[in-house]
């Protein structure tokens, strides 16, 4: 399905809005949104809330025969799901450019800055070592999701626990989890990707943007780090233009991030560690809040209802009647057409010259006293119809001052006929 | 690759290069009549094969036109015989839709599409020898291919591939040493203005160590940009002396 264009204003509003630094969330320029990370039931299984964007990450493993150009090392394998289920645009099937570039970061992120120890994956050199596979699922997309599938895959690999092997001359056995407790994979490192998009060629910089920042974008930059400082993979997307000094200013606020981040997933895992345990139920299920309603206060505010009789009648009084309302065009002089309903006239100055012309003018126009007084609040009202001079021409104001648009509570009458018309017009 | 020693006590990589010297860059343009503009470059053993075809009018889905410029549409393949190993798929795999992806990245930033609405400019490069800094040798045989195209840009842009061993910066790492474990970072740069196109890094890096290697790399591609423009000189020369 096509994904819904952005309109030209709303993309001119979230431009500007970025330009007085300020964010749709309410965001400062360098903050993220609020991560939640979950573990499931099984190991290896792990779900991150990047705000409303939701990414899940399972991590799985296989005994095969590894490369020949590597013998004694274990194979890993990522791949990146973006389904219909995490956006309308997604396409099933196809093989999108952002899946290829999603893929090929995360590719570049984990594996090329080896970060598991891919050397004790080996069981017999040569034949048989383990495969890992990390599987990332989209739930739910709503900008960013380099980040939060970073997040998901080297959670679920630090959670993930792999069965037990023992090699015996020619013999090897693998134990299932009822025998012998699954030991952990050796991570070195947890590298972790931030993203800074770029706006307006490259003058505003953001940091996690959601997914209206990023549709209007420039491009992007994404800075893998490890908390010990060191960067991991860097990659720059999309046409913009860079310069030296915006990738090393990136890379500090890289760092603050990925520390405080690197944080929260080994808190995470902690937390699910003692649940484990303590024997407690762990799993998806629970994870998610009960949105449930329980109690629903509302706050009183106190009304004087003493007096509301009087006040209310003597509002009453004092209000003017409502006008007359007319509600087919008027026709202001008999003979002459009208097309489309006598709207608000801007033309400011000019319209104040004719009308002191008129003023003075006695043989041209009668005009009450009570409307004159209208007149200077209403300059803009009187919309001079026809031309000529020769008749009398009344000008009938509205009792109020009226916005252009309510037109059907104004009138313009001029001419003796036209009155006769309004009392015929009158229900 | 343990053994292999990418930087030796007296400074010497294993092609012999010093740390901050380019491989031999040779390049022709204007190999093909058939096409509006192609080059041929070699650096050093990897050599590449840029071919464009454009301004034209867009081929296929004509909804992907842009009302007020031109898109770039870029293919990147392999030859099979191009690595040591036989490459079983040359185009449609990952590898090669992102570096895909990267050329079309780096040639939007560049050229003046603003001039060219509603129409399409392909470029297609071919590696025929694989020998390290794939990428770059594409990015800088695209760049000649688009010259003699006559397509105006903004600058020339030049890559290359910088790698970070014993607190030094290697320019223009070759297979070997890429394959060495080095971090290496590829940039793609408009040398007059300094303005980066493409960066990009794998394996790592100490941040502090970050903007010795982004300066290295920014000379290195400085250096290929005069190499470029003199080889385009002497094209034009060749052009019109032979016209007499």
């Amino acid at each position: 399905m096509k994904e819904t264009p952005l309109s030209a204003c709303e993309r001119d509003f979230i431009l500007k809005a970025i330009e007085e630094k300020k964010r749709l969330d309410g965001r400062q320029t360098y903050d993220y949104r609020k991560i939640k990370i979950s573990f499931g039931t099984d190991y290896g299984c792990c779900f991150v809330d990047l705000g409303q964007t939701r990414v899940m990450a399972q991590v799985s493993c296989e005994l095969v025969a590894p490369k020949e150009s590597r013998p004694n090392e274990g194979i890993m394998f990522f791949n990146i799901e973006l389904s219909p289920l995490a956006s309308p645009a997604f396409e099933q099937g196809r093989q999108s450019e952002l899946s290829v570039k999603l893929n090929r970061q995360l590719e570049r992120c984990l594996r090329n800055s080896k970060c598991i120890d891919t050397e004790s994956l080996c069981v017999v050199s040569g034949e048989k070592v383990w495969q890992i596979r990390v599987d990332v699922h989209m739930l739910n997309n709503d900008g960013n999701l380099m980040d939060a599938s970073s997040i998901a895959a080297i959670a679920a690999l630090c959670h993930f626990r792999r069965p037990d092997v023992a090699v015996q001359g020619e013999e090897v056995t693998v134990y299932s989890p009822e025998e012998r407790d699954p030991i952990p994979l050796s991570i070195y490192h947890m590298p972790i990707s931030v993203s800074f998009s770029f706006f307006q060629q490259g003058t505003y910089l953001l940091v996690d943007p959601c997914e209206r920042e990023e549709r209007v974008m420039d491009g992007l930059l994404m800075i893998a780090m490890n908390k010990h400082r060191e960067i991991c993979s860097i990659q720059s997307s999309g046409g913009i233009m860079l310069l030296k000094e915006q990738v090393m200013r990136c890379s500090k606020i890289a760092s603050v991030k990925v520390s405080e981040i690197t944080e929260l997933i080994s808190k995470a895992l902690m937390n699910d560690k003692t649940a484990r345990k303590a024997g407690g139920r762990c799993g998806f299920a629970e994870s998610m809040p009960q949105e449930r309603i329980t109690a629903l206060k509302v706050d009183e505010t106190p009304v004087e209802t003493a007096d509301v009789t009087e006040k209310a009648s003597s509002i009453i009084k004092e209000a003017e009647a409502p006008p007359p309302t007319a509600p087919s065009p008027v026709v202001p002089v008999p003979g002459v057409g009208q097309v489309g309903l006598g709207l608000q006239n801007t033309w400011g100055v000019e319209e104040e010259e004719e009308l002191e012309e008129f003023s003075s003018g006695d043989d041209v126009e009668e005009v009450t006293k009570m409307e004159e007084d209208e007149r200077k609040n209403t300059k803009g009202d009187v919309v001079e119809i026809s031309d000529s001079e020769e008749e009398e021409v009344v000008i009938l104001h509205p009792e109020k001052p009226q916005k252009a648009e309510n037109v059907k509570s104004s009138f313009h009458q001029k001419g003796a006929p036209s009155s006769k018309k309004k009392t015929k017009q009158k229900p | 690759m343990a053994g292999l020693e990418l930087l030796s006590d007296q400074g010497y990589r294993l092609d012999g290069r010093k740390a901050t010297e380019l491989r031999k860059v040779q390049a022709r343009m204007g190999v093909f009549a058939q096409a509006d503009g192609s080059a041929y470059l070699e650096q050093g053993n990897t050599k590449a094969l840029a071919v464009v075809y454009g301004p034209h009018e867009i081929r296929g889905a004509r909804s992907r036109a842009l009302h007020d410029r031109a898109i770039i549409n870029c293919q990147y393949s392999m030859a099979t015989f191009s690595t040591a190993e036989r490459k079983r798929r040359p185009h449609g795999d990952r590898k090669s839709t992102e570096m895909s992806l990267h050329l079309k990245q780096t040639f939007e930033a560049a050229v003046l599409t603003q001039l060219y609405p509603r129409s399409q400019i392909d470029i297609y490069v071919k590696i025929l020898q694989s020998d390290g800094g794939n990428y770059s040798v594409c990015v800088n045989a695209a760049t000649l291919a688009v010259i003699d195209a006559g397509i105006p840009m903004r600058d020339y842009v030049c890559a290359c591939t910088v790698g970070f061993v014993d607190e030094t910066s290697l320019a223009d790492l070759c297979y070997a040493e890429e394959s060495g474990g080095v971090s290496s970072l590829a940039l793609a740069l408009l040398p007059r203005g300094g303005q980066i196109a493409l960066v990009q890094m794998d394996a790592r890096l100490h941040q502090d160590h970050l903007d010795t290697l982004i300066e290295a790399a920014m000379t290195a591609c400085k250096g290929v940009s005069k190499v470029l423009d003199q080889v385009v000189r002497q094209h034009l020369q060749e052009g019109s002396t032979l016209r007499e």
